[in-house]
Formats: structure tokens, sequence, C-alpha cells
């Protein structure tokens, strides 16, 4: 090795190394913040009861309006997102598996919707939801938040179903099934382990994202009771009491923080964890 | 009078010497391309009733992509254009009026890896049972256990029925997926160098099964070992580069091969 070449070598792998230090190191701040903040105010009384006297002033209560509300938007959103994705991944590498182009052009689109930033389906949600003379509720948002994760369920189930063998599909196809029945009878049970790791993933982007439901959920003291009423959720259950000059009020936005992040987190392990061992 | 007496005898001879070699499928002037390539070229051949026959060749030659004709699922493959005719018990499985799911149950498929279906050993034979219409669950039952005894897996995972197939060793997936194959009851099987992956025992079973089906089955074998097709061929054929070389009876081919390309494979090959 010349000189030079020693030299490059070291000066790349020292700016890899400093680039790395750092994000490690925003990310424990960041963490290191929350926790600092969150943890002394986690009690049982924060997860278990509705805040008292508005969430805005009142001293007293907890998150439970915001812990259950989240849970029920995101579960209700990943099901019906599932509901979509499921027979759209399926017909992509079934039915239009001749047409390579189109494919290439439909994950393109899939994979750009991705990328749209989430107050933009925030405000489309908001546009349909004044169109249609509803108000702000738990279902306008599981609709908004559906409508965000699903690109991302139905590129997650693709990437599963690509990787199934083209034997199987001729073993299914060989032994009389139809398309359908290769689809549903044989894909979709192959695919079931990794569906389980496009779910997750979907959840956790559902459940933490602030601005989708921003317009369209509404924010309330209770926990909701049915799809038409409004709803609050973790996101902004931080964002809107992070922001009160009263200090108990705040520390209920950071053990919101501490949750939302203990939430995501066990998320995103478990999906990897769930990964097919190939 | 006799004249018709002889000519009634002489009717019966011909109807009996045509049956024992009937044709079961036709293959005419078939021709496949693909982007810029021609891999089947003018094929035009018949394939006798309840015989083994051998497509033998090297890697390569279209013996694969012959056989993926026979039951079309050279429909999965786009950039596949496929020309000519093939008559399957006289019809057309080209024609766009005929149940392709239908045509494809008269033959069991074996690859050259076994790809178990994602269920159980048990759902495995019984998932083409299901297709066909078969819903008694005694019915089912007994064809279960009939065709794993047919392909000398039944002792081996009688009491596992209800587990994964996908973890079974390779060899028992295979003879699972003849089987399974075997099931729909087909008139034809079509076997892509089914003993590739095997371990010598288990390639052992399959061609013992292959011989034991004969009497019931066609058999339509893709191998490029030439040992395996002399001892289960009746009739071969020799492709190379996308013809038909040469084909006729095994022992014509083995013993008296015309063409100067199947006596340098035959010397090579073991
Ligand atoms: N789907 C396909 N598209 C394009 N070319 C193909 C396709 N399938 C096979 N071929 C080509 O056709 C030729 C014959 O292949 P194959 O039938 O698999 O041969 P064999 O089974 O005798 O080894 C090979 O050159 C192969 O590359
Ligand atoms: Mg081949």
């Amino acid at each position: 090795m010349t000189f030079r070449r020693k030299y490059e070598e070291k000066f790349f792998r020292g700016l890899s190394f400093l680039f790395t230090a750092i994000i490690v190191f925003v990310l424990v701040q960041i963490i290191w913040t929350i926790a600092k903040k969150g943890v002394p105010s986690l009690s049982w009384q924060i997860v278990s009861q509705e805040p008292k006297g508005g969430y805005y002033f009142g001293k007293e209560g907890g998150i439970l309006n915001a812990i259950a509300g989240s849970f029920y938007l995101a579960v209700s959103a990943t099901v019906l997102a599932f509901v979509i994705s499921l027979p759209v991944a399926l017909f992509m590498n079934i039915y239009l598996i001749k047409y390579q182009r189109l494919l290439i052009g439909i994950r393109f689109f899939l994979d750009v919707l991705w990328g749209v930033p989430s107050i933009v389906y925030g405000a489309f949600g908001f546009t349909l939801l004044m169109y249609l003379g509803y108000r702000n509720s738990l279902g306008a948002g599981v609709v908004t938040v559906a409508a965000m994760i699903t690109p991302i369920m139905i590129r997650a189930m693709d990437e599963v179903l690509k990787t199934i063998p083209i034997g199987l599909q001729e073993a299914s196809y060989a032994l009389g099934s139809t398309k359908t029945e290769t689809a549903y009878k044989i894909f979709f049970r192959e695919a079931l382990p990794g569906f389980a790791t496009a779910i997750l993933l979907a959840f956790g982007r559902g459940i933490g994202d602030a601005a989708s439901v921003l317009f369209t959920a509404g924010y309330t003291d209770y926990v909701p009771r049915s799809f038409s009423e409004p709803t609050a959720t973790l996101p902004l259950a931080i964002f809107f009491q992070l922001s009160s000059p009263i200090e108990e009020v705040q520390n209920r936005a950071y053990a919101a923080a501490v949750i939302l992040t203990l939430i995501v987190l066990v998320l995103s392990i478990s999906a990897r964890m769930l990964k097919p061992k190939k | 009078m006799p004249s018709t007496i002889e000519t009634m005898q002489e009717s019966n001879i011909k109807v009996e010497s045509i049956s024992a070699n009937v044709p079961i499928i036709e293959i005419d002037k078939l021709n496949v391309y693909s982007k810029g390539s021609h891999l089947l070229k003018n094929i035009s051949t018949v394939i006798p009733k309840n015989k083994i026959t051998v497509l033998l060749g090297p890697s390569g030659c279209g013996k694969t992509t012959l056989l993926k004709c026979l039951n079309r699922l050279t429909d999965l493959y786009p950039e596949l254009k496929v020309k000519g005719s093939i008559r399957i018990d006289g019809e057309d499985i080209f024609d766009s009026g005929k149940d392709i799911t239908t045509i494809r149950q008269k033959m069991g498929l074996l690859l050259q890896r076994p790809y178990p279906l994602p269920m159980s050993i048990y759902e495995n034979i019984a998932y083409g049972l299901k297709l066909k219409g078969v819903r008694n669950k005694k019915i089912i039952s007994e064809k279960v256990e009939k065709h794993l005894r047919e392909v000398a897996l039944w002792d081996e995972v009688k009491d596992r029925l209800k587990t994964s197939a996908q973890r079974l060793s390779i060899g028992q997936q295979q003879r699972l997926c003849l089987a399974r194959g075997l099931a729909v009851e087909p008139e034809i099987i079509l076997a892509d160098e089914p003993s590739s992956a095997l371990d010598p025992i288990s390639s052992r079973v399959i061609e013992e099964e292959f011989i034991k089906l004969k009497s019931d089955y066609t058999i339509i074998l893709v191998t490029h070992i030439l040992r395996q097709a002399k001892r289960l061929a009746d009739n071969v054929i020799f492709m190379y580069y996308g013809e038909i070389v040469e084909s006729g009876p095994a022992e014509q081919i083995f013993e008296n091969p015309q063409s100067e390309i199947l006596k340098e494979y035959l010397k090579v090959g073991h």
C-alpha cells in the first residue's frame, strides 16, 4: 500500500467513526432528555386516569385519554389499511406479474406516497371532512392515518411476496389452482410471517404520527366511546401539553413522550425479530 | 362369409397394436421464442400412454421449456411466445375455450426442487382434492393415506400429519410432492430432473416409484443423467439446442444411435 492510500483509508475510517459517534450521541441525548423529564412523572395515576380540570390547565389526572385514543386509532387504521393492502399486494404479485413495466411504475408511485409528509395526509383528511360535513373524530383520524400507512403496508407486503419462489407458484398452478386460489391460499400463507413485520411497521408509523391527526381527530379529555367522537392521541398529548405554562401539565407531556417512545421501540424491535430468517 | 371374419380379425389386431402405443400427447410444430432467441424449434412428436418417455439432452437444450409447455406453465412467463399445437387426449390445450385448470389437473408435476405448499403434510395432499370439489372428510383422509403409502412416506409421517410440510427433509418433501400430484388423479406425470436435489436413497425411491406407476400413468421424465435414463426409459427423446435430434424406443436410442451428436453424448455421458 502506498502512503497515500494508507492515509486515505485512515481519513475515511476516521470520518465514518466521527459521524457515527455524532448520531449515537444525538440519539442518546434525545432519549436521555425524554427519560430524565418523563420517567419521574410516570405513575399509575398518569396511565390510568383521564386529565382532570382540562388537559391544558388541570394539574390532576393522567393521559389515559391519549393512550387509549392512540391505540384505538392506530389499531383501527392498521386493520383498515390491511384490508385494503392485502388484495392490492396480492394483485400486484399474481395478476400484474406479467406487466413488469406497469409494476415498476406502481411501486415507484407507492414509494412516492410513502415519502409524502404526513401533514399533507392531514390536510387531505381535513378537506374530505369539510366536504362531507363531518366534525373531527376518531373515525376521521382512522381514515386519514389509514390513507397514510396503506402505501407503506402495500410496499412492505409486496417486498415479502416478491421473494416467494416461482417454483411454488408453478406447483400451485400445476395442481389446478386458479389465480385467486394461488393468491389467497398459497401466497397469503407463505407470506404470513413476513406480513407480521409489515403490519408492525405500519402500526408504528400510525401511532407515532402527529400531523395526520392534528386536523382530523381533534382532541378531548375523554376516552372516545365511538368513531364519531373526537379523540386524544399521544403525539398531540405531547404537542398540546408541552406548551402549557403549568409544570404538572408539561410533565404529562414528557410522560406521554416516554410511553410513545417505548411503544415505537418495542414495535420496531419485534418487527426486526419477526423478520423471516433466510 | 369368411372374408368379413378375416377383416374383423385383421382390424382387431390393428386396434390392439395401436392401443399398445396410443398417443396421449401429440405435439405438432411447437415453437417457443423469447425476446431474441428461438428456444424450441419445430418440435413434433407423440408421447405414448403408460410408458416412461425420457427427455434427454445437455443442460440448456430446452427440456424444461418443453415440459412447461405441456401444462401451459409457460403462461407465467410473459417473455415466452408459444406457437404450434399440443393435443392431450385429442384436446388442444391452447384452445382458449378450454379451462386450463382442468387441463392442468390431468398432469402431476415434479420440479427439480420440491416446493411443499405452506401448510401441513395432510393439507398438502388434501389441497388438490378440495380443488376438485371433494369435501367428504373420510374420503380425503383415505386418499391422503393411500397416496402417502404409494410414495412410501406413510410410515415416516403418519404420526405428524398435522405438522408443517416444510419441516420434512428434502427427499421426503419431494415424495410428498409426488403424492400431492397423484392425489388429483392425473393421467400424466411430468417430472423435471426430480432427483437432482435428492440424496441417493430418496432418488432411488422416486425411480422405483416411477416404474410402479408406469402401469397407471404416462410419465415424462426430464433428465440429464444417462444412467437414470437407461434404467427407466421406454422411449427417449434426445434434444439438442432446442431441437429433437432423435427419438424412439430406448434400446434403439442407446444401442443404435444414428446422429453424431447423440453418439458423442452417449460416449461422454455416464
Ligand atoms: N423464461 C425464459 N425466458 C428467456 N429464456 C429462457 C426462459 N426459460 C428458459 N430460457 C432459455 O431457454 C433455454 C432452455 O432452457 P431450459 O428449457 O431450462 O433447458 P434445460 O431444462 O434443458 O436445461 C436456455 O438457454 C434458457 O436460458
Ligand atoms: Mg431444466
